[in-house]
């Protein structure tokens, strides 16, 4: 059903790159609660596909940036139940640790087969470890964009997770020219001013707006740094920083193309042919 | 609607485009708002406010109609009095202080005179919990967040007394407004600048629990996109869609009214 409190400008698709799902194993009593938030903003902004992952148990039986295998497999399985549930609108990004390289590579087999069209990668390991060659490998030959967990500036280690920066992505997509990553919202932390010029060189990064941060002036400078090419629309975990970006996007003075850009025709464009088939420009002409 | 949380000015550790008070005017415009609190942002991190203070006064006064100053006063400051009465004279619907920048623990007594003397001038006191998120703060911003200990102990000074906290995330106001008898829980008010919506509809479950009349409107321009509270009210689920925020342009008034019935 769709609801007609629209809140967002009429754009065309929206493609939320970057969405999460709870599920009973989370250790959280409302998280179907959640869920149905997160199908009722989106119904609201006008979101035509959530891009999901789910992050292992969330921190219940293992620490949500270092999911144990068996966390990232119930979480895994949560996701694909989901996609058959919900097929018009939630499509999936395949959870992997890169510590356990042979269950990484088995889940994205396994996941990819039932219709994950991504790869998400959290904290596990630095971005630019070795470990997460394989998975980038995989991820080149399959045409799985890998969207990695990104703290914008990286000065000091941070509790509970092997966090990485643009600097840090960037070197693995330098080694990696055939895949394409996306790294993590922008607005999620840290200093996104760093993480312009980090990965400015490095045109197969692709960074998400999401995040709770709204900084006035953020989302000028990444255009201005990266062009509307590059950039990917997304919510992450407060659709409603999500809902003020695509406001605030058509408020700066950009073209319609150049917001369809970030709304998903680069989404359309890095994703596996057919992962959107809803989304069209109005005529029905596809990205 | 009032946006309360409205600086003009540069920040020190990054920049800010145009952070100038014929901007915020269109931005008003743009945004249906009628009127804004504009505080002076350099003056958060100055040790004396008075320059700043001036600076505030004079920016506004073509604005007047829209813009309505709300200076610094820093009550270990010598004649804080003044710059209070000075505030008062300007129309301030509220004054700006800052605990955490000045060193000032959450249990002074100045701040707790100051809450009290603003209030029996019709003025609200008005906190900044924090103006970045914690995680991308310059090296040298070493001053933290405000603890809800402080608003807490503001809250409990007097009947005169009405704050206006910003940038409170959901845990902040729950731990405050629990903290504090009903009396002391109307003395406060929150601006919805920093509180999520969905998927955790944190604003949603406040209104429910709190009450939507605790809250008011709220952007932290220039810091942040104007947008986003207005934003999380357009989220919002159907139960609480349409809660109706305080005036706050009666915020004082009451406190103003029940410092005269005492006075009597």
């Amino acid at each position: 059903m769709i609801d007609t409190r629209a809140v967002a400008p009429a754009a065309g698709p929206l493609i939320d790159a970057h969405a999460h799902f709870y599920h009973a194993g989370a250790g959280r009593s409302d998280w179907a609660d959640v869920n149905a938030a997160r199908f009722r903003a989106g119904e609201q902004m006008g979101i035509t596909y959530h891009v999901a992952s789910v992050l292992g148990s969330y921190g219940f039986s293992s620490p949500t940036y270092f999911p144990s295998p068996n966390d990232v497999t119930t979480g895994n399985d949560v996701m694909l139940a989901l996609c058959v549930a919900e097929p018009e609108r939630v499509r999936m990004f395949v959870t992997v640790n890169p510590n356990y390289t042979s269950h990484a590579l088995a889940e994205i087999d396994r996941c990819v087969a039932r219709g994950a069209i991504g790869i998400k990668l959290l904290a596990s390991r630095r971005a630019d470890d070795p470990l997460l060659d394989p998975i980038a490998d995989v991820a080149a030959a399959r045409g799985l964009p890998v969207l990695h967990h990104i703290w914008q500036h990286r000065r000091r280690e941070w509790p509970s997770q092997e966090i990485s920066d643009g600097a840090d992505l960037a070197r693995l997509a330098d080694r990696h020219g055939g895949a394409t990553f996306i790294l993590a919202h922008i607005g999620g932390g840290g200093d996104y001013m760093h993480t312009f010029p980090a990965v400015a060189d490095s045109p197969n990064i692709y960074p998400d707006l999401s995040g709770s941060g709204v900084d006035r002036g953020m989302l000028d400078s990444a255009i201005e740094a990266l062009g509307t090419e590059r950039l990917l629309w997304g919510s992450d975990l407060t659709m409603c920083t999500g809902l003020a970006k695509l406001r605030a996007l058509d408020a700066i003075g950009l073209g319609e193309l150049e917001i369809a850009n970030m709304r998903w025709r680069n989404a359309v464009r890095i994703f596996p042919a057919g992962s959107f088939p809803r989304a069209t420009a109005p005529g029905g002409v596809p990205a | 609607m009032i946006d309360v949380n409205a600086l003009i000015g540069p920040y020190p550790f990054r920049h800010v485009p145009h952070p100038d008070p014929e901007i915020l005017v269109r931005v008003l415009d743009r945004e249906g708002l009628q009127s804004a609190w504009v505080g002076h942002l350099p003056s958060a991190f100055h040790r004396d406010p008075g320059a700043g203070n001036g600076e505030l006064y004079k920016a506004l006064e073509p604005f007047a109609s829209r813009l309505r100053p709300v200076p610094v006063v820093r009550p270990d400051w010598p004649h804080w009095e003044r710059s209070l009465h000075t505030a008062a004279s300007a129309g301030a619907p509220a004054v700006r202080v800052y605990p955490p920048q000045w060193g000032l623990g959450p249990h002074d007594a100045g701040m707790r005179d100051l809450a009290i003397a603003a209030g029996e001038q019709g003025m609200a006191t008005l906190l900044t919990v924090r103006f970045e998120d914690l995680r991308q703060r310059h090296p040298m911003d070493g001053a933290g967040d405000l603890a809800a200990a402080a608003i807490r102990d503001l809250a409990r000074a007097g009947n005169a007394v009405r704050l206006v906290v910003t940038a409170a995330g959901r845990e902040m106001i729950e731990e405050v407004h629990w903290s504090l008898t009903y009396e002391e829980q109307r003395r406060v008010f929150w601006d919805i600048s920093w509180i999520w919506g969905p998927p955790e509809d944190h604003l949603a479950k406040l209104f429910r629990t709190v009450g939507a009349e605790r809250f008011v409107f709220g952007t932290h321009w220039p810091m942040r996109l104007t947008q986003t509270p207005r934003a999380n009210l357009d989220l919002l689920p159907d139960d609480v869609r349409g809660a109706v925020l305080a005036d706050a342009a009666t915020i004082c008034s009451a406190a103003t009214d029940r410092t005269v019935q005492r006075s009597q």
